[in-house]
């Protein structure tokens, strides 16, 4: 997905933010790449809309520096930086139409009424509203508009396109839509996207790279699949998807793989790659193992190297997947465990016991 | 002491020039105000010195105390008549009318653009001996002769100041109704509650701040109204405005008539107070 | 027939109310025109006939001249003063915070509440007391101070109907903050701004008191009225002026509701919506 080799466009070093007593953001450090598709991911307060608006200008860094395209932000206001911005609200003018909003920043360039046109003809087609130039603004739906805020910001041709949670007002089905259509169109245009989202799911559909932020700092910086596969702590865990947090002890680690008691699996041993960077053997209490990465043993599945028995408390059942809760001798809470509803497969009912597989691959070491 | 931040200080920079003027010509003037309804006046000379005299005055004179009783009576009926009347027009224009409202609204505040003054003068012409109301009854043979009783009174001031502030009345408690939750009195009624109870139990307390807004707005402005009594109040109907003005005007008596003006102020501060908290209690008790 | 028209009200009685609300309202308003054509110097029934010597008599009287130069220059200066420091402290209000706000705003508020007499009485005894000269200037300072709240609770709801980060987007697509003003502040705020001239304007033609008080020797439109009063020949021609000042005022308020009506339809309301109004 990420082509490591791009050049860094955007440098966050040491930035902190306060507002008088109250801070928002602290240590923050990361680099993103140029023609990458960058999330900021986390809870409703966590900070990173806050790091957004520090990018765009919008506030000064109380500490550290941003560097932008090889120059420093620092001092520098929010009209002069090369990033534009699709707002939450979106933020169309009301007494402009379609065209007007879509131009409004051509204007102080003077480029000449058919040359502008032409540029504003050119964004309209790449968020598929061509003719919609003179609408009034208050004539178009939510999704509508989040094209026109997003067509505005194209035709600057920043060096990033910043999106604060755009798609949050948009319905289910509109938004998955929204989603395939924004990261293909980052594709073909090899613009830098920083997108904040308070939505896992849609931080792993759409990006190449994930910063996940907890009370004004960033927990972990990785692609989706290794923040999914290889949380670094419980917290960032538990935010994304679904996890299992399962009692254990270990000893080892360092250069030699780990060993581990869990209490409610037994005991297996863990290559020392697979554990976050300064995890210590005495750290560890819990392990992590993903839904997913449990089997409820039948036919098709064949049996595993690893098996404990369980008893199955509660079948959820969604059409595509069941997940059932599970109950574990030795395992303080039931476990969930998701299955595909493939052909033939059938649903186990509540209160049967079951045989439940998995193997040293399922697990996930944790801080 | 903690320095102000970035948004305070622009804040305060953007207010300044109101808030500067505010303070010259507001509050300096009340202050003074004040200050005068301490000193005493000899003709034209200014005795600077210290003293209640004019207060004990204000408030011992007996032509005073009837003056400022009568403003207050008038005031209250004037309010409660005005509040009273207005009501069932902001009612109707807020749960009756669904597609002209702002029609309405306008219709009911154009009659109010013209002079105040000139409407005053008006309802004296109505109200007159030789005047309309009484010259039409003439003409229609209802009555022999014309009427006295309803010009040169504290009725005429009633009715006078009733029509004044009418639209002042009726607007807080428009706003108010509006903003009522339609669906409130659908599950009031889903309850069980038939139209009297819904408006009794729902309606009226949640409308009661629009309700206490609308007498204050008339209530303040109308003890201190100089126009309407002295152009219809005859002798039985002058306020205490009137008393104010002949004070700093023939009477020379400027710090009197500034002693006159904190006492009223004082009166009706009291009185708007106890409105607006008892407004809240009972606003705010659903039962 | 009665039959009918009885059940009529019982059935519709808030409406029929509300119709008699209205007649009462209109009453003394109706007689002006009626009067100031009516060809007697006595105001009363029956009427007598039309003329329009009243109008040709207000051309001629050099005085009405006078007080009505003096009120269009006193409402339009208290207009454009009163409406300027209206929008910054309404726009002070809405974008910023700072420490006791609500408390320095109530006290810019208070002349709304203060009876206008106190108003009046308050500048009198201040202006007394520095020695100044009584003179058009301080007739507008006192207009200035009743009608700037007014032009605030006005432009308040100017600025709190436009989202905040407009003025974000404008500048995070290049303009300077004079052009965001221009281009997306001013715009938006327009139909407020017309409609508290246009009402600061009418509240201090139309004003009395103060003027009374603080007027030196060039007189108000009202102070003028007022004296005319006294003068039971000069009551016709009175009817005759306020059906003018009717007129104007009238003429005034429906181009004020065409702004309004206009302003909300661009912003997407429907025709009935009172917003703006209220």
């Amino acid at each position: 997905m990420s082509n490591a080799a791009h050049a860094p466009i955007i440098e966050i070093t040491d930035v902190s933010k306060s507002f008088g007593s109250v801070t928002a953001l602290s240590g923050v450090n990361a680099t993103i790449r140029e023609g990458e598709f960058f999330s900021l991911l986390g809870p409703s307060g966590c900070g990173k809309t806050t790091l957004l608006r520090l990018i765009a200008g919008f506030e000064q860094v109380t500490g550290g520096t941003i560097v932008i395209a090889g120059k420093s932000m620092k001092g520098i206001p929010a009209n002069q930086r090369p990033t534009n911005m699709v707002f939450q609200s979106y933020a169309i003018f009301p007494h402009l139409n379609v065209a007007e909003n879509v131009g409004y920043g051509l204007v102080r360039k003077k480029l000449g009424k058919d040359a502008m046109r032409r540029e504003v003809d050119e964004a309209l087609a790449m968020v598929d509203l061509t003719g919609y130039g003179e609408r009034k603004a208050h004539e178009l739906s939510g999704g509508q508009r989040q094209r026109v805020a997003l067509a505005r910001a194209l035709v600057m041709r920043p060096k990033v396109i910043l999106l604060d949670e755009p798609l949050s007002a948009l319905d289910k089905k509109l938004r998955d839509q929204m989603q395939h259509e924004l990261r293909s169109l980052q594709k073909s245009l090899g613009i830098t996207f920083i997108l904040v989202t308070h939505d896992q799911e849609e931080a792993l559909i759409m990006s190449d790279r994930i910063a996940v932020i907890f009370d004004g700092t960033i927990a972990q910086l990785a692609t989706p699949e290794e923040l999914y596969r290889r949380p670094a702590t419980r917290k960032v865990a538990s935010f994304i998807g679904v996890m299992n947090f399962l009692e254990a002890s270990a000893t080892g680690g360092g250069n030699t793989p780990y060993q581990l008691t869990i209490s409610a699996l037994g005991d297996v041993e863990i290559d020392a790659s697979r554990a976050p960077d300064r995890l210590k053997a005495s750290d560890v209490t819990v392990v992590g193992v993903r839904p997913e990465m449990f089997t409820i043993v039948d036919e098709d599945t064949g049996n595993f190297e690893r098996q404990v028995q369980g008893k199955v408390t509660s079948t959820d059942y969604y059409g595509d997947m069941t997940y059932y809760t599970v109950a574990l001798p030795g395992a303080s809470n039931p476990v969930t465990i998701s299955m595909r509803n493939t052909a033939g497969r059938a649903v186990a009912r509540e209160g049967t016991q079951v045989t439940v597989g998995w193997g040293a691959d399922s697990i996930v070491l944790l801080e | 002491m903690p320095s102000l931040s970035q948004d305070s200080k622009q804040g305060l920079t953007l207010l300044s020039p109101t808030l500067i003027y505010a303070l010259v010509m507001l509050a300096a003037p009340l202050a003074m105000v004040v200050m005068f309804s301490f000193w005493t006046q000899n003709y034209l000379d200014l005795d600077r010195t210290f003293t209640i005299a004019n207060y004990r005055e204000a408030w011992t004179q007996p032509i005073f105390q009837v003056l400022m009783w009568r403003s207050l009576k008038i005031s209250v009926i004037v309010t409660v008549t005005t509040v009273v009347l207005a009501f069932p027009i902001a009612y109707y224009l807020s749960f009756h009318v669904k597609s002209r409202k702002a029609l309405w609204l306008f219709l009911i505040t154009v009659p109010f653009w013209t002079s105040y003054l000139l409407r005053v003068f008006l309802w004296k012409v109505i109200l007159g001996y030789n005047g309309v109301f009484n010259s039409a009854l003439l003409n229609l043979g209802i009555i022999d002769e014309p009427l006295t009783f309803i010009l040169y009174n504290a009725n005429a001031v009633v009715l006078t100041l009733a029509h004044a502030w009418a639209p002042f009345a009726i607007l807080p408690i428009f706003v108010a109704l509006e903003k009522i939750d339609r669906s409130l009195l659908e599950a009031a009624e889903d309850l069980g509650d038939g139209p009297v109870r819904r408006f009794f139990r729902i309606t009226l307390p949640l409308a009661m701040p629009g309700v206490v807004a609308s007498t204050l707005i008339v209530l303040i402005p109308t003890v201190g109204d100089y126009i309407t009594p002295k152009l219809v109040g005859g002798t039985d109907g002058l306020m205490v405005a009137n008393m104010i003005q002949i004070q700093f005007g023939k009477a020379n008596n400027a710090p009197l008539g500034a002693a006159l003006a904190v006492s009223s102020m004082v009166v009706v501060a009291a009185i708007s107070v106890s409105i607006y908290f008892a407004g809240k209690k009972f606003g705010g008790k659903v039962k | 027939m009665m039959g009918v028209i009885g059940r009529f009200i019982s059935s519709n009685w808030l409406a029929v109310y509300a119709v008699a609300y209205m007649l009462f309202l209109y009453a003394p308003v109706i007689l002006l025109p009626l009067f100031a054509f009516n060809d007697a110097t006595i105001i009363a029934f029956p009427l007598s006939g039309y003329t329009t010597k009243w109008f040709d008599l207000l051309w001629t009287t050099e005085a009405l001249h006078g007080a009505v130069r003096n009120s269009a220059f006193v409402a339009l200066s208290t207009a454009l003063i009163s409406t300027l420091l209206g929008a910054c402290a309404a726009r002070s209000a809405a974008n910023h915070h700072f420490p006791g706000q609500k408390g320095v705003m109530g006290f810019i508020m208070l002349p709304l509440v203060l009876p206008e007499i106190i108003v009046a009485v308050a500048l009198l005894v201040m202006l007394m007391q520095l020695g100044m000269s009584l003179s058009l200037w301080t007739v507008i300072a006192g207009h200035v101070l009743i009608c700037t709240p007014f032009s605030i609770a006005i432009l308040s709801s100017a600025f709190a109907g436009m989202e905040s980060s407009l003025e974000e987007a404008s500048f995070d697509l290049g303009e300077t903050r004079w052009g965001t003003f221009r281009r997306v502040t001013l715009p938006l705020i327009m139909p407020g701004v017309i409609s508290s001239l246009l009402i600061t304007f009418t509240i201090s033609l139309d004003e009395f008191i103060i003027s009374f008080f603080l007027t030196g020797t060039d007189v108000t439109l009202p102070v003028y009225i007022w004296s005319q009063l006294r003068f039971p020949s000069k009551l016709p021609s009175v009817m005759a002026l306020g059906t003018i000042l009717l007129v104007v005022s009238v003429a005034l308020l429906f181009v004020a509701e065409i702004f309004r009506r206009r302003a909300a339809r661009r912003q997407g309301a429907g025709p009935g919506s009172t917003q703006g109004l209220v």
